[in-house]
């Protein structure tokens, strides 16, 4: 039985509920709101990250001191790596279309616990506040990388204690948006949405939500740890005090391993979205690109020490852990041969989603394959810490899933606000974003290879051909970014008014009005057997 | 609607709550986790030290704190019996049994920890560098792993003493009892972590 009551359309960004104007966004418990909240942020926080990035690379330009002194350039690259990995990419398309669309996707109304999700994004902000003030108050910005290695985090004078403690309340956001999705996914699935009739996304979702829940709190206490370092001196990483630097080494990346894939299942969930609708094809192989994804998840548990091949590591360590690292590529290069075999005789559709996931695709590839060359052992020794490793994991995150997020907008966005953007504006900033996005990181592999080391506030002079072309590259890259946003605002503001379905999607987010209304199904959805069925 | 739908769908709610909660056990399982590997880290490579350093915890405080939670384990177990058969006054005697047992645990530690203050030894003094590293690690860990502990005990006496009130009030009853389920589920946990505590730092003699 079901209690629809038949009243009126309102779209959930017009609703009216307890609080009005700005409050109605703060204290929401709506996950469509909830979702855009963070999307606001995230994109706010990129754009700054973004800039930080330019002006280093507007440094790298010329060998020497070009804008900046050395001390800055350091914090530079740490706050760079502090915003984008743990305010950007690791809740990324988690908080923004996991909260958005997971519940739409499975036939419920909300996520499991509401409250929980609005207390989450507050933690968000909090972190996000608490990140931001390491970089004014009186010690100045860490720089030590966003990795925090002792035994200089406990060491340098610098604002580590705050950046880190940002990153631990940012990680207990991510926890409980982890918690929130699995009970989701177990307890409010609509009748007849049995896990095998999910979308894939959901899938994605699932086994990100598992990672984030069970990596994150050992990232939380080794933080603790670093900081309890600072204040007290407990020994744990210091070898004057008996304790181990590579200790913390293991600890750091027992969870930042697992984080890359918090990062990139989801996007491997939208790309799987995207390309059967606009293949109108149902996707191939289904039961593998679920299981695929839980078994990144629980490999990527076991390859952390690909991060310390040169740490001091026995032999039998590193070649398990290379092993391993050899194992986790084989789940993803299932996922692209069955995009591939999707495609293959699909009614094809260059549409601006599309084009992202096709060139996610190629770039997720050749960040894939060079991560094989970073995970074996003897051809890591000749690139780690080098640009090299820098272009393997822009190629990965941003090439990865920068554009599947990117993807995800242009896929998401009629749905989300009801309006279309402008497609050729959208095909042009995406040909611009690609080919700075290339003309940036693609130098930096081989400025790597011939030992250009990274985190480095200056190079030889023979390299600075290589390092303009990057440079030019950055710049190129923002202009395109800058293009992409402006058109999808441009678009939300005035756009033509967008149908229900104007991909001809299969999925339940396309049965239901653009924008949805509050509880999302009005009536209740009609579940498929088939979530990918195109007539 | 029908009272069945209600019911189910009650049901299902509750069912959703304590799944939250054992998720958000396993990630407090997974942080302890961090902790239980550094110390085996290091007693590995300083085994005589941390030998030593056990002989300067008290094993009779160890022990009666360790009987102290375990008894507090139970009672709140009784106290959702308790409620689970209507019997609101003897649930609430139970918890604040348990509250009790708790306060005396925290108060043991007080004492300890205490001791441990009045000889210099505690985290950033300037006796633990002169210590034998291997010593110094030992009580690094100590305080941390039984501070973090002491602080899940306080996170706890609250979500007990929250569970005290809404018994009070009749929104924790007969019919709905999921947050004294999930309370007590997460005082069970301060124990289990306890429970691993106690042999590793006391009883490596």
């Amino acid at each position: 039985m079901d209690e629809t009551k038949q009243e009126p359309y309102v779209s959930y960004l017009n609703h009216k509920g307890k609080y009005t104007g700005i409050r109605s966004w703060i204290f929401t418990m709506d996950h469509k709101r909830i979702g855009l909240l963070y999307m606001y942020a995230i994109i706010v926080l990129f754009f700054v990250g973004a800039i930080m990035g330019l002006l280093m690379r507007i440094e790298l330009i010329k060998p020497g001191e070009t804008i900046m002194k050395p001390q800055t350039y350091n914090g530079l690259f740490t706050v760079h790596g502090i915003i984008m990995i743990f305010m950007v990419v690791i809740p990324g398309l988690s908080v923004v279309f996991g909260n958005f669309f997971l519940p739409i996707l499975i036939g419920a109304k909300d996520v499991a616990f509401p409250k929980l999700n609005r207390f989450s994004w507050w933690v968000y902000i909090a972190g996000c506040i608490l990140a931001v003030a390491s970089q004014f108050l009186k010690s100045g910005p860490p720089d030590t990388g966003w990795s925090f290695y002792a035994p200089y985090s406990t060491t340098t004078g610098t604002n580590v204690i705050i950046a880190t403690f940002a990153a631990f309340v940012l990680g207990f956001s991510s926890i409980l948006t982890g918690l929130n999705f699995i009970v989701t996914i177990h307890q409010m699935r609509a009748p007849g949405m049995k896990f095998m009739n999910m979308p894939l996304f959901s899938w994605a979702i699932y086994a990100t939500a598992w990672t984030q829940l069970l990596a994150t709190p050992i990232v939380g206490i080794t933080l603790l740890m670093l900081i309890a370092e600072r204040l007290f001196g407990i020994g744990f990483f210091n070898p004057n005090l008996g304790g181990d630097p590579v200790l913390f080494q293991h600890l750091f990346w027992i969870y930042s391993h697992p984080a890359v894939y918090i990062m990139i299942l989801p996007a491997l969930g939208v790309i799987t979205e995207i390309i059967p609708t606009f293949c109108q094809k149902k996707i191939y192989g289904y039961k593998a690109i679920a299981f695929s994804s839980l078994a990144i998840a629980g490999v990527g548990f076991l390859v952390w020490g690909h991060h310390m091949f040169t740490s001091g590591m026995s032999d039998q360590a590193r070649w398990f852990f290379s092993l391993l690292t050899f194992l986790v590529a084989v789940p993803s290069a299932i996922k692209v041969f069955n995009w591939l075999a999707t495609m293959y005789k699909g009614s094809i559709d260059l549409k601006p989603p599309f084009l992202y996931a096709l060139s996610f695709i190629f770039l997720f590839t050749i960040g894939g394959t060079t991560g094989l060359l970073l995970g074996s052992v003897a051809t890591n020794v000749q690139v780690h810490d080098t640009a090299f490793v820098v272009a393997h994991f822009h190629y990965i995150i941003f090439g990865g899933m920068g554009f599947a997020f990117f993807g995800a907008i242009h896929y998401w966005l009629p749905k989300m606000y009801g309006r279309m953007y402008n497609m050729k504006r959208a095909t042009i900033a995406w040909g611009i974003i690609f080919i700075g996005f290339n003309l940036l990181y693609f130098p930096q592999f081989i400025l790597g290879i011939e030992g250009v080391p990274r985190r480095y506030f200056d190079y030889l002079p023979q390299f600075q051909p290589l390092e303009v072309i990057s440079s030019i590259g950055g710049f190129v890259l923002i202009t395109g970014l800058i293009m992409m946003v402006y058109n999808l605002v441009q678009g939300v503001k005035k756009g033509e008014i967008a149908p229900a379905n104007p991909w001809h999607g299969s999925t339940l987010e396309w049965q239901i009005p653009s924008p949805p209304s509050v509880e999302n199904f009005d009536e209740a959805p009609v579940i498929k057997q088939n979530p990918y069925d195109y007539e | 609607m029908t009272e069945k739908v209600i019911h189910l769908q009650e049901h299902a709610d509750d069912e959703a709550k304590k799944l939250g909660m054992w998720l958000f056990i396993f990630t407090e399982l997974l942080l302890f986790g961090g902790l239980f590997l550094v110390y085996s880290v290091f007693r590995a490579k300083y085994p005589a030290n941390f030998h030593e350093g056990s002989l300067e915890l008290s094993v009779t405080i160890g022990t009666i704190n360790t009987i102290v939670l375990l008894i507090s384990s139970m009672t709140v177990a009784m106290s959702l019996t308790a409620i689970q058969k209507n019997n609101r006054k003897l649930a609430m005697i139970l918890i604040s049994v348990t509250l009790v047992l708790a306060t005396v645990f925290l108060f043991n530690k007080v004492f300890e920890w205490g001791a441990k203050f009045e000889h210099g030894l505690y985290p950033g003094s300037k006796l633990m560098p002169m210590l034998e590293r291997g010593d110094l690690l030992y009580f690094s860990l100590y305080f941390f792993m039984t501070g973090l502990h002491a602080l899940h005990i306080i996170v706890g006496m609250v979500l007990l003493t929250i569970c005290l009130f809404k018994l009070k009030s009749g929104s924790v009853n007969s019919q709905k009892y999921i947050h004294l389920e999930n309370g007590a589920l997460y005082w069970h946990l301060v124990d289990l972590i306890w429970i691993f505590l106690f042999p590793l730092m006391y009883l490596i003699t």
